[in-house]
C-alpha cells in the first residue's frame, strides 16, 4: 500500500493536525514504510480467529451509578488555557 | 563503592541505622550533584519529599511502619501527582499540574515512601531510546553515548546510577525491560489488569500495565506487593487476590521447566548477548531447572500486529488533548479548527505524531479491517501460543533485545529500525502476560537483560526465578563507571 500526498493529507485532518510541506514528504516516505511493515499481517489467515480486545477476554465491568466523587469544577478549570466565569473560551464557532 | 539496595534502605531505616529524612537529603543532593550528566529527572520535589520523609520518621516512631515507609522512590512522570507537574514528557502536558493523584502513587504515598520526583521518558511513552522527550535526551550511566533504552529510561537510569533504590515505570510494549536491560537493572511488567493504571497517562490502553524497578528482584518484589491490586477506578483492573511476592523468593528452582524458543535465538541476536542469555540459562540448570526447547513462530507477526493496535488507540487517546480544556494551546488561533490542528502540531513531537497518523489512517474507513481487525485477530494467534507453550513449561527465557544499548542518533532517522528493537518484548503485552528483565551479564560494557516471561498472575513465581538466579550471581550488583563521578 503506498500512500501519496492527498492520502496525508486526509489522514492529518482527521488527527486534527497540522502538517507543513517538509513533513508531508516525510510522512510519505516514514508512513509507507511503517505500512510495509504492519502488511506482513496480511500473509496469516485469521478467517476463524475470533479479534482480542483485551489479552484476558475480560468484558467492561460496569460500576454502581452512583456518585462517588465531588464537583471539581474550579480545580479543572485552572487547568485551561483561557477560560472565563466558569466557562472554556475558544475561538469564535458562529458568526 | 556499592549502592545500597532498597531491601538495604529499608532495613537501614526499620534498624534506625538512619532516619528517612537523613537518606532522603543524602540522595537528593546525589540528584542535583549527578543528574546533570544524566538527564534523568525532569522534576525534583525536594520540599515534598523532606515533608514525607520527616512524616515517615514520625510515623515509625510511633510504631505503625509499614515496609516501605520512609524509603526514597521517583515516579515516571506519566504517572499523575496530584499538585505536581505530570509532563509525560511532552511540550503538550508542559504545565499540566493534575489535579487528582494516580492510584499506583498513592498506594506508594499511602505506604509511607518517599517521592523524590518525577523521571524522564520518551514523550507520551512512545519510544525505545529515551530521545523522543520533549526535556532531553536521557544518558546511560554505562556509557553516557549509549541511550538508557526507553520508554522508562529516565527510572532505570535512576536506579542504575543509585540516585534513587526503586522506580516506578510502564510497560507497552517492553517499556520497563527494555531500558531495564540496557541500564543493568531489574523491573517486572506485570500481568494486564494486576495493577491499577487509573491516573496514569494513557497510551495503548489495552496493553499499557504499570510496574516496579530496583536493583534486585527482592526490591522489585517489595514494591509490587503495594502496587498491586484491585482498583474499582480501573475498569480493566481486574479483582483477583494479590500474591506475597516476597513469601517464596527463598524457595528453590528444583524441577522448574523453562522453555526456550528458538525464534528468540535466531538471526539478528548480536553473539555477545545470545552468550549472555545462554550462560544465564546454564546456571539455571545447575539450580535445578530443566530446559526444553519450544517454539513461538508468531513472534515475527508481533511487530506488526503492535504498532497497529497501539497507535490506533493511542490516536483514539491522544484525541482528547485539543488545546481547550488543559495543556498545550497555540497562540492566536484563527478559528476553531486551527486551534486544533496548530496546538496539537506544535504540542506534539514527531513520534508521537508519527503514531498518530498511523493509528488515524488503521482505524478509518476502509482500512479498519484490514489494519485493526486483523491486528487483533493476530494477537490472539500470539495468545494462544503463549497459552500453549506455558502448558508444556513453567517459564519462558530469552533476551530482552537483540544487542546491547546502542549509540545515542544512531537509530532516530529510521523509525522501522527502532520498532525492530522492540522484537523480544512486545509479545508479552499482546498476550497480557507477565515478563521481567533481570541483569544477565555485559557485553562490551553495556549491559544485557535476561527476559522471563510466565503465566498470567504468576508473578510471584517470575521473582522467586530472578531472585534465586541473583543470589548465585551478582550481574544486578555491578556499578556503573559513571554513577560516581561528579559534574563539573
Amino acid at each position: 500500500m503506498t500512500l501519496v500526498d492527498t492520502d496525508i493529507k486526509k489522514i492529518a485532518h482527521l488527527a486534527r493536525l497540522q502538517i507543513s510541506q517538509n513533513e508531508l514528504i516525510d510522512y510519505v516516505n516514514s508512513l509507507g514504510s511503517i505500512l510495509a511493515l504492519v502488511d506482513h499481517m496480511q500473509q496469516v489467515n485469521t478467517d476463524d480467529v475470533e479479534p482480542l480486545a483485551n489479552p484476558l477476554d475480560q468484558h467492561q465491568r460496569l460500576r454502581v451509578d452512583q456518585v462517588t466523587t465531588v464537583n471539581q469544577h474550579d480545580e479543572f478549570m485552572a487547568l485551561a488555557p483561557v477560560s472565563d466565569a466558569g466557562l472554556y473560551l475558544v475561538p469564535k464557532v458562529i458568526e | 563503592m556499592s549502592i545500597p539496595t532498597l531491601s538495604q534502605i529499608a532495613h537501614g531505616l526499620s534498624t534506625g541505622h538512619f532516619s528517612s529524612e537523613e537518606i532522603t537529603c543524602d540522595l537528593l543532593a546525589d540528584i542535583v550533584a549527578k543528574d546533570k550528566q544524566y538527564n534523568s529527572f525532569i522534576t525534583i520535589t525536594k520540599t515534598l519529599a523532606l515533608v514525607q520523609a520527616r512524616a515517615a520518621d514520625q510515623r515509625r516512631s510511633q510504631g505503625r511502619a509499614a515496609p516501605l515507609t520512609g524509603v526514597p522512590i521517583a515516579h515516571k512522570d506519566i504517572f499523575c501527582t496530584r499538585g505536581i507537574r505530570t509532563s509525560c514528557a511532552s511540550r503538550m502536558l508542559d504545565n499540566f499540574v493534575p489535579p487528582y493523584e494516580s492510584t499506583v502513587s498513592q498506594r506508594l504515598l499511602d505506604a509511607g515512601s518517599v517521592c523524590l520526583g518525577k523521571t524522564n521518558l520518551d514523550e507520551f511513552a512512545m519510544g525505545s531510546s529515551n530521545e523522543t522527550s520533549y526535556y532531553g535526551v536521557v544518558n546511560n550511566p554505562w556509557d553516557l553515548d549509549a541511550v538508557p533504552g526507553g520508554s522508562s529510561g529516565g527510572s532505570t537510569v535512576a536506579v542504575a546510577a543509585g540516585l534513587v533504590p526503586g522506580a516506578t515505570g510502564t510497560d507497552t510494549g517492553g517499556s520497563i525491560r527494555q531500558p531495564a536491560s540496557f541500564c543493568g537493572v531489574t523491573g517486572i511488567k506485570p500481568t494486564y489488569g494486576r495493577v491499577s493504571r487509573f491516573g496514569i497517562i494513557a497510551y495503548a490502553s489495552s496493553l499499557d500495565q504499570a510496574g516496579p524497578i530496583a536493583r534486585t528482584a527482592e526490591d522489585v518484589a517489595l514494591m509490587l506487593n503495594v502496587m498491586a491490586g484491585f482498583d474499582q477506578q480501573d475498569s480493566t483492573s481486574v479483582d483477583r487476590a494479590v500474591d506475597d511476592y516476597c513469601a517464596q523468593l527463598e524457595q528453590p528452582l528444583k524441577g522448574l521447566k523453562i522453555g526456550l524458543p528458538k525464534e528468540y535465538f535466531g538471526p539478528g541476536l548480536d553473539d555477545g548477548v545470545a552468550q549472555c542469555i545462554l550462560s544465564a540459562v546454564q546456571d539455571y540448570e545447575r539450580l535445578g531447572a530443566q530446559i526444553l526447547d519450544i517454539s513461538l513462530s508468531k513472534l515475527p507477526l508481533s511487530i506488526a500486529a503492535y504498532y497497529v493496535i497501539a497507535s490506533a488507540e493511542a490516536s483514539s487517546n491522544l484525541s482528547r488533548y485539543d488545546g481547550v480544556r488543559y495543556g498545550y494551546r497555540c497562540d492566536q488561533p484563527t478559528g476553531l479548527l486551527d486551534m486544533y490542528c496548530r496546538s496539537r502540531a506544535e504540542g506534539f513531537g514527531t513520534e508521537v505524531k508519527r503514531r498518530i497518523m498511523v493509528g488515524t489512517y488503521a482505524l478509518s474507513e476502509g482500512y479498519f479491517d484490514a489494519y485493526y481487525r486483523k491486528a487483533q485477530c493476530i494477537r490472539r494467534l500470539i495468545k494462544n501460543e503463549f497459552e500453549h507453550a506455558l502448558a508444556q513449561v513453567d517459564v519462558i527465557m530469552g533476551p530482552v533485545t537483540p544487542t546491547p544499548a546502542f549509540n545515542q542518533g544512531s537509530k532516530t532517522v529510521n523509525p522501522v529500525g527502532m520498532y525492530l528493537e522492540d522484537i523480544y518484548t512486545l509479545s508479552a503485552n499482546l498476550a497480557g502476560i507477565p515478563a521481567m528483565s533481570v541483569p544477565a551479564g555485559f557485553v562490551s560494557g553495556r549491559p544485557v537483560g535476561l527476559q522471563i516471561m510466565g503465566n498470567y498472575f504468576a508473578e510471584a513465581q517470575l521473582l522467586q526465578i530472578a531472585h534465586q538466579y541473583q543470589k548465585v550471581t551478582d550481574w544486578h550488583l555491578q556499578i556503573p563507571p559513571h554513577s560516581s563521578q561528579e559534574c563539573a
